[in-house]
């Protein structure tokens, strides 16, 4: 769903009006360009909230992996279809028993500054930085106990069991690759490199300007052919979402990701020749919105109660009011970005409140004098307006079965201890990443083992079924990829016949760049990309 | 008549930075408590922004930011940090407290310094000519302006300015301090400055502008009914002269004072216009830091807010002396 610009020149027509006016007249004195800037090859994206440092490895927080991506690379780049292509590994073969993972790597590789980059970075970032310090890689690289390296261009993972899910994790903005000789022997944590990397990327960290911007150069020694195409990278950080749309409004910004502007604008910005809206670029995240129960609530650890909330969503409905048609509707907890292990023979809930009303008489919960059954709150987040609209809109939707939704708002400290410290809610909403791979992204809201009171975005739900451990338990040492689909469709279709959580949507995040600008979405990590072909048109 | 020498204040002075002294030790501690009742630390705050955790990397990050140690001996470690003007590393944003701080504390004390002078200048001339022209046209427009700037969210007005100032008309840019595609050096970076400071100052302003206009009116017209200026006026001095040269001092007293206790809402201020303008100012890093459960650095800031604005205190009583000098310090 890109949509193609009619008019690329628009920039200097309306430039060319403006300066027919005294408005216009007023404007040229000032020094402020956009134009100049395109012919120099600079070109402006934004990136929200600020980041807090350059380095991924450290802190895998959105923001930073946007900026980390563009100057430290992994092993492997991903393609539409989120099968790995060559990055600083040209080629890679797992042994047959899923023990091992030999990667050949590429050669003349030079870190920014100068030096090789070989099989002993490699070894050192994974055992000694990503294993120790990165946020998530104790789990995702739990099964690797060493890496081997024979010569300077071939590392061997050994792994102590099958982790089909690990090649998944290894795009630069995920698990970058570290240099040795900048980190070995520092506090790794306050090394200087962490605000301004040493990577092999094809940009080159320059400057950062807390709170107002980044500037990154290109890397004049790149390994891709003709890459990078810029010669400049300026992240701004703009913190409001309506002044990010004035700033692509006034050619102050020239690409936005992540869904960076107000959603009631976006159509706007879809029908104006002056930009293209992409809709792609998070297949490699599927963030999802889901509705994680509170299974010790005693109305809520029915299960007609939740199914009686299933029917009584009117998700059509909810995909136009809530998410202005900029999402997908969810089956169940696997989205359908994800073909190699979606489904849609699970069980269905479709919007009947009538059936829900009976559900709910049968569980025993007649209507109060007020109509009402029982009473719930549902926690959010405060991020975006999404959750508020969304609140609002439950609120009408639970009430016509008689159940009460008190709305509650928390900024995300508050909201990870009321929910992950303290189990003290009764539904919640936020987004949770599928990511490329259920093992890595689902896995720990359905796993009971994954259950750890202080631990944010885990089970919080209490759900525990044996079953459902053993089939997750069984998929993340799966080496057969028709087998372990198998059991991802056990996993679907056992979820939304237990329903711990209730599935709503994928959000659609979308891009936003200049009608002059190409290659802004190259695959499916979207604005995480490398950004080594993003270019300027013409 | 001889003139009546004064000597420097120093008592007063004494007396007062050491009642500053102490404020700034209550505030410190009271905040510390304060921002402790917030739910949630920075190691959930982080580990929540990071998508995903596990607990033995949130223990990990608990210990480096010191929140496994007793409530008291972090607020202990924090009242030395601050004694020995050592405010330590922020684990969140990777950089020196004091760096973080005093790298965006200048485009602040810009901001804040520009809407002070827009909104006192302009509260003065307003308010003078809106008393001279009382119940005329001129005062009806210029009050019915300032009651409509004082109702209306900062906020809302800073969108709109860029809507129809950055956006339709191009007069200026829409956000940011300078142009970074631009890489201005020397004055062309001072006008490219000045060039973005417009909008925001302006935002920043309008609501104090508002009440500004309103004291000084209401003092004018207070003074301008007193016998002196009838004195005056009888010996034919010029109306412009009468306004600005006599009644103004007397009338611009109470405007002072209010101005010195609004340096603080200045500076809270400073977080909307910041976030509206994406001014990269402390009010940001403030509110950055208050998401981020960056307790440390919030406190920091606070303290360093609360020093400008005693300071700012001070200056204010050290200026009535002289504007008026017959008030006495004591």
């Amino acid at each position: 769903m890109t949509k193609t610009p009619t008019s690329p020149t628009f920039a200097m027509s309306r430039r060319a009006l403006l300066l027919a006016t005294g408005a216009g007249l007023a404007a040229s004195v000032l020094p402020f360009g956009p134009l100049k800037a395109q012919q120099s090859g600079t070109l402006a994206m934004c990136v929200t909230p600020e980041p807090n440092a350059m380095c991924a490895a450290f802190n895998t927080a959105s923001p930073v992996t946007v900026v980390s991506g563009k100057m430290l690379e992994g092993l492997l780049n991903y393609d539409f279809n989120v099968s790995p292509t060559p990055a600083l590994a040209t080629a890679w073969e797992v042994a047959e028993d899923g023990l091992s993972i030999t990667f050949t790597l590429r050669e003349g590789v030079m870190w920014h500054d100068g030096q090789p980059f070989t099989s002993a970075d490699v070894q050192y970032t994974i055992m000694e930085i990503l294993k120790q310090h990165h946020p998530r890689g104790r789990s995702t690289l739990a099964s690797v106990t060493a890496v081997e390296t024979p010569d300077e261009h071939t590392a061997i993972l050994r792994l102590s069991q099958p982790a089909p899910a690990l090649m998944y994790a290894l795009a630069g903005w995920e698990s970058p690759m570290l240099p040795k000789h900048v980190y070995e022997g520092t506090d790794v944590l306050q090394n200087p490199a962490n605000n301004a990397p040493v990577g092999t990327g094809p940009f080159v960290f320059q400057t950062w300007e807390r709170g107002s911007h980044i500037i990154m150069t290109a890397n004049p020694n790149y390994w891709g052919e003709g890459e990078p195409k810029l010669e400049r990278l300026v992240i701004r950080i703009i913190t409001d979402p309506s002044a990010r749309a004035a700033a692509l409004d006034a050619g102050e910004l020239h690409l936005a990701g992540d869904g960076p502007i107000p959603v009631n604008q976006v159509q706007r910005f879809m029908d104006s020749p002056d930009f293209q809206v992409d809709t792609r670029g998070t297949e490699m995240n599927n963030s999802l919105d889901m509705i994680h129960t509170n299974l010790r609530n005693e109305h809520l650890a029915k299960l007609e109660v939740r199914q009686a909330l299933m029917h009584a969503m009117n998700r059509e409905a909810m995909l136009g009011v809530v998410y202005y048609g900029l999402a997908e509707m969810l089956t169940g907890p696997i989205p359908e970005t994800l073909p190699n292990f979606y489904t849609a023979d699970v069980p269905s809930y479709d919007y009947d409140p009538a059936r829900a009303n009976e559900l709910l008489d049968a569980a025993g919960y007649a209507r109060g004098a007020d109509g009402m059954r029982f009473s719930l709150r549902l926690i959010a987040p405060t991020v975006g307006d999404t959750y508020e609209r969304m609140g609002q809109f439950l609120k009408q939707n639970f009430r016509d079965v008689g159940v009460d939704l008190e709305l509650i708002s928390a900024d995300i400290p508050t909201f990870i201890r009321s929910v992950f410290g303290e189990y003290d809610y009764d539904l919640t909403l936020y987004p949770g990443s599928v990511t490329a791979d259920p093992t890595i992204g689902s896995q720990r809201f359905w796993w009971s083992k994954a259950a750890s009171q202080g631990t944010p975005f885990v089970n919080s739900t209490g759900y525990e079924s044996a079953e459902m451990d053993q089939i997750l338990e069984d998929a993340s040492v799966e080496p057969d990829p028709e087998a372990r689909r198998a059991l991802f469709v056990r996993f679907q279709q056992l979820a939304m016949t237990d329903l711990p959580i209730l599935p709503v949507a994928r959000p659609i995040y979308v891009t936003i760049a200049a009608a002059n600008v190409e290659n802004f979405v190259p695959g499916p990590d979207g604005i995480r990309a490398p950004y080594g072909s993003l270019a300027f048109t013409g | 008549m001889k003139p009546i020498r004064r000597r420097f204040p120093w008592a007063f002075l004494a007396k007062r930075v050491a009642y500053g002294a102490l404020a700034m030790l209550v505030i410190a501690i009271i905040n510390f408590f304060l921002l402790k009742l917030a739910p949630g630390d920075a190691a959930e705050a982080l580990a929540g922004q990071a998508g995903t955790a596990d607990p033995a990397y949130i223990a990990q990050l608990r210990a480096q930011f010191g929140l496994d140690q007793p409530l008291l001996s972090q607020l202990w470690a924090f009242l030395v940090r601050l004694a020995t003007l050592d405010l330590g590393y922020s684990y969140v944003f990777n950089e020196r407290v004091s760096v973080l701080i005093f790298s965006r504390m200048p485009a602040t004390l810009m901001l804040m310094g520009a809407a002070i002078v827009i909104a006192v200048i302009g509260g003065i001339v307003f308010g003078v000519t809106a008393a001279r022209y009382a119940n005329r046209w001129p005062d009806r427009v210029i009050s019915f302006v300032a009651l409509l700037l004082y109702g209306t969210p900062p906020y809302w007005i800073g969108l709109m300015m860029i809507l129809i100032f950055a956006v339709t008309l191009g007069w200026t840019p829409t956000s940011g301090m300078e142009n970074v595609l631009a890489f201005n050096t020397g004055w062309d970076r001072v006008v490219d400055i000045a060039h973005h400071l417009i909008l925001p100052a302006l935002a920043q302003s309008i609501f104090y502008l508002a009440i500004y206009i309103r004291l000084v009116r209401a003092g004018m017209l207070e003074v301008l009914s007193l016998d002196f200026i009838r004195v005056a006026r009888a010996k034919g001095i010029s109306e412009r002269r009468l306004s600005y040269r006599h009644a103004l001092r007397n009338a611009v007293l109470p405007l002072v004072t209010v101005v010195g206790t609004n340096v603080g809402n200045f500076l809270g201020g400073a977080v909307l216009t910041e976030t509206v303008f994406s001014w990269p100012g402390v009010g940001r890093l403030m509110f950055d830091a208050m998401f981020q459960r960056d307790l440390n650095l919030l406190l920091s800031i606070l303290v360093l807010s609360s020093f400008f604005v005693i300071v700012a205190n001070l200056v204010v009583d050290l200026l009535y002396a002289i504007i008026n000098p017959t008030v006495e310090l004591k």
